[in-house]
């Protein structure tokens, strides 16, 4: 079973090696990890999605949350929330078919970033499934170059409470 | 006024009332030690290793509460600390390594003497630190005692760059800090506590099974009372031993792979476990598909990622184990089990530990004359059959007296943590129980011993062999004993099968003549009616180290024994069972 989680930590140096560090060290699969400094510089969050049984994940859970660095661990799984990817796509693209790949980057709401003689960069944001589809439907194209962003989370509604 | 990073350390010392620090010197930390030269309160112990510093430095922690303090160099001095670290790490010790570190503009250039500190001791501390600004000196240094000596105690490593520990800055060493992803809970939940009173009521076989989290919140006392006016039956992990009276009427012993009968039939039979500070360790548990069929757990520890990592608990209780048993005392009422206490009883007399008696010097029997000669000593143990010996035959009678590396299993561990209690403990006996094997493993620390003065008793157990290896090697390898005879010879045939024969030389290592060389006092001891007599006479030295090199018949086994992969029902007894 897939779980989101998302926490809170310490701006601080090496943080990032302390959470990659606990999940090589005690062998838990990590699918993807993204992080970025959030309004308050001296906090940044991170998403992460990781794979394995509840006992695992509350494993997990409890071990990020002993990190002195982190101040605050969420599993975001069951909670109402928005979850988002980004994704740079580069392709085969023949002058012939660009159109149909107009066609389904429109339907997908992704963006042509660059057209080149015999390539295009599309870019595409949404849930990792509809990523997915995605870049299923433009296999056909030859994917030369595929960049994901990794998952970020954000629960709705509810807001924050200042640590 | 200004002052420098080396001063504001000094300040930090003294402020978090360090008395004793171990240490080795090298370049990039002599303005440290430059500073303790003037600093008559601080007394620093030259050990002859790193590693030694920080396993002194773990014993001063494990026998005092307080803690441990070490200073080393950048580079190989830093990296010589790691097994230190792991080992107080796995074992819940406070310790704070401040390690020296190449100036900040030389780090990540491969400088001389560096390393990576910070990466390389990340997963075997709670935490550690750069300091790469002179003005977060102060903070980070009270942050690292403070979470050292905290919540789950552990070691801290500050890794000081040359040119912070020079550079002046006027500032004074904060007396408050704050960390906010640290909270620990001390606490417990007082519904849960509730819940733990009434599951014992109706519980008609309990047990207390303990661990190390008893020494550390000081809960032994407040334990022996829950214990006496419940009666219910105690076990004990390696690291909870000390925590009761060993020879306590409710007390069954310690449980697990060499656990005694009493202790690992009662966890098969218990229908509640009530855990306290353990980890449910792979070691106590055994297979765990056969490991308490019956019983509902409940689990009281201070680290939450503990809990029901093993095994499945039902009622969790996060909190320090003081305070959850002081509030559990009043909701408690003698248990109604007389049927399951004379069950226990009958197990704890029917089987007793063997006791082998022969012409040769049996280990048991050196343990147990070191018990009754020095009865409240600290006993700090290395890795093997002796450390297995010292729990299972020393009458332990006070919390914080039996020192062992427990989670790790460090060989080498033993006698820098004799030096350690020592220093923190002036007036008490310290005792090494040692392998010929282990002792080898930091045996420069006689010097340190001698340098400072220190009675501590040595005990090798010499078996000529590394012998708890050899015992595995007896029963699941058919006796090939590869690579764990330490006299072996160039003169001794290719497959020896272990049957002592001409080619055997006895005393591989003259430990007399080398506590002797070290400035120490040396005896040997090949009789069983000499052991007392030399105890007696080593435990008059007031100011030197005592090698005693007990010669044990070489092919003794630590009974019961839980073959790897089996139930702890399913122990091996030994010869005459
Ligand atoms: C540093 C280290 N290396 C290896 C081991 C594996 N090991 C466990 S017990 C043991 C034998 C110990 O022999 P000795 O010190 O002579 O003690 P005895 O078992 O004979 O009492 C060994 C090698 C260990 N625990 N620690």
């Amino acid at each position: 079973m897939k779980h989101t989680f998302y926490l809170l930590v310490e701006n601080h140096q090496g943080v990032l090696a302390r959470i990659a560090g606990l999940f090589s060290g005690r062998g838990y699969n990590l699918e993807s990890l993204t992080v970025g400094v959030t309004s308050d510089p001296t906090v940044s969050r991170i998403t992460l999605v990781c794979i394995g049984d509840d006992m695992i994940m509350e494993q997990i859970k409890k071990q990020l949350n002993k990190i002195v660095d982190v101040i605050k661990v969420v599993d975001i799984t069951y909670l109402p929330s928005v979850n988002r990817e980004l994704s740079l796509i580069k392709i085969n693209a023949k002058s012939s078919q660009r159109g149909e790949i107009f066609q389904i980057a429109d339907v997908f709401r992704a963006k042509i970033l660059d057209v080149g003689q015999s390539t295009m960069i599309l870019e595409i944001t949404g849930t990792s499934e509809k990523i997915d589809d995605f870049i299923a439907l433009l296999s056909p194209y030859t994917i030369i170059e595929l960049a994901r962003s990794g998952l970020v989370s954000m629960e709705r509604g509810k807001k924050l409470k200042k640590e | 006024m200004k002052k420098t990073g080396a001063k504001l350390i000094i300040e930090a010392m003294k402020k978090e009332g360090v008395e004793v620090i171990f240490g080795y010197p090298g370049g990039s930390v002599i303005p440290i030690f430059d500073e303790l030269y003037h600093e008559p309160s601080i007394h620093v112990v030259l050990t002859r290793h790193e590693q030694g510093a920080v396993h002194a430095a773990d014993g001063y922690a494990r026998s005092t509460g307080k803690t441990g303090v070490c200073l080393v160099t950048s580079g190989p001095g830093a990296t010589n600390t790691i097994t230190g670290l792991a080992t107080a790490n796995f074992d819940s010790v406070p310790i704070v390594l401040l390690t020296g570190q190449v100036i900040r503009p030389m780090i990540g250039n491969d400088a001389f003497q560096e390393a990576d500190m910070v990466g390389i001791s990340r997963p075997v501390t709670k935490h550690n630190y750069l300091v790469n600004d002179r003005a977060h000196l102060g903070q980070t240094l009270k942050e690292a005692f403070f979470i050292a000596n905290s919540g789950r105690p552990g070691p801290v490593v500050v890794d000081l760059p040359k040119d912070v520990v020079n550079e002046q800055l006027d500032d004074e060493y904060p007396e408050t800090i704050s960390i906010r992803g640290y909270n620990p809970v001390y606490v417990g939940h007082a519904g849960q506590i509730k819940k733990i009173a009434e599951a014992i009521k109706v519980s008609k076989k309990p047990v207390f099974y303990i661990g190390g989290g008893i020494h550390i919140s000081g809960a032994s006392e407040i334990f022996r009372k829950v214990v006496e006016k419940t009666k219910i039956p105690t076990i004990s992990s390696l690291m909870g031993i000390g925590a009761i009276r060993s020879d306590h009427p409710l007390y069954l012993g310690m449980v697990g792979m060499h656990g005694t009968y009493a202790s690992n039939m009662a966890m098969t039979e218990t229908d509640l476990i009530i855990g306290i500070g353990t980890r449910f360790d792979d070691r106590v548990t055994g297979d765990l598909g056969k490991f308490a069929p019956h019983a509902k757990i409940i689990h009281i520890d201070i680290d939450p990622a503990t809990i029901a990592r093993n095994v499945t608990v039902e009622i969790p209780i996060v909190g320090d184990a003081r305070q959850v048993l002081e509030k559990l005392m009043p909701l408690l009422h003698p248990a109604d089990i007389d049927e399951w206490r004379e069950i226990v009883s009958g197990w704890k007399k029917d089987y007793p530990l063997p006791d082998e008696e022969g012409k040769e010097i049996m280990p048991q029997r050196v343990v147990k004359e070191i018990s009754e000669i020095f009865p409240e000593a600290i006993i700090t143990t290395e890795v093997g059959q002796n450390q297995m010996f010292a729990a299972l035959y020393y009458n332990f009678t006070k919390p914080r007296t039996f020192l062992t590396s427990g989670g790790l299993g460090t060989m080498g561990y033993g006698f820098p943590a004799a030096i350690g209690a020592q220093m923190g403990n002036r007036n008490k006996k310290v005792i090494d129980i040692a392998g010929d094997g282990s002792i080898q493993m930091n045996i420069q620390e006689l010097a340190t011993a001698v340098q400072e003065g220190l009675p501590v008793i040595v005990a090798i157990l010499n078996n000529g062999y590394l012998g708890m290896v050899r015992q595995w090697q007896q029963i699941f390898k058919n006796s090939r004993y590869a690579a764990t005879c330490l006299m072996r010879r160039p003169e001794c045939p290719f497959h020896c099968e272990g049957k002592a024969g001409s080619w055997c030389h006895l005393y591989t290592v003259d430990f007399v003549k080398l506590a002797d060389a070290y400035g120490a006092v040396g005896m040997r001891v090949t009789k069983p009616e000499e052991i007392k007599p030399a105890l007696e006479e080593a435990g008059k030295s007031k100011d030197k180290p005592v090698f005693i090199d007990f010669i044990i018949a070489r092919e003794s086994n630590v009974f019961p024994m839980v073959p790897p992969g089996a139930g702890i029902n399913e122990m091996l007894l030994g010869k005459e069972k």
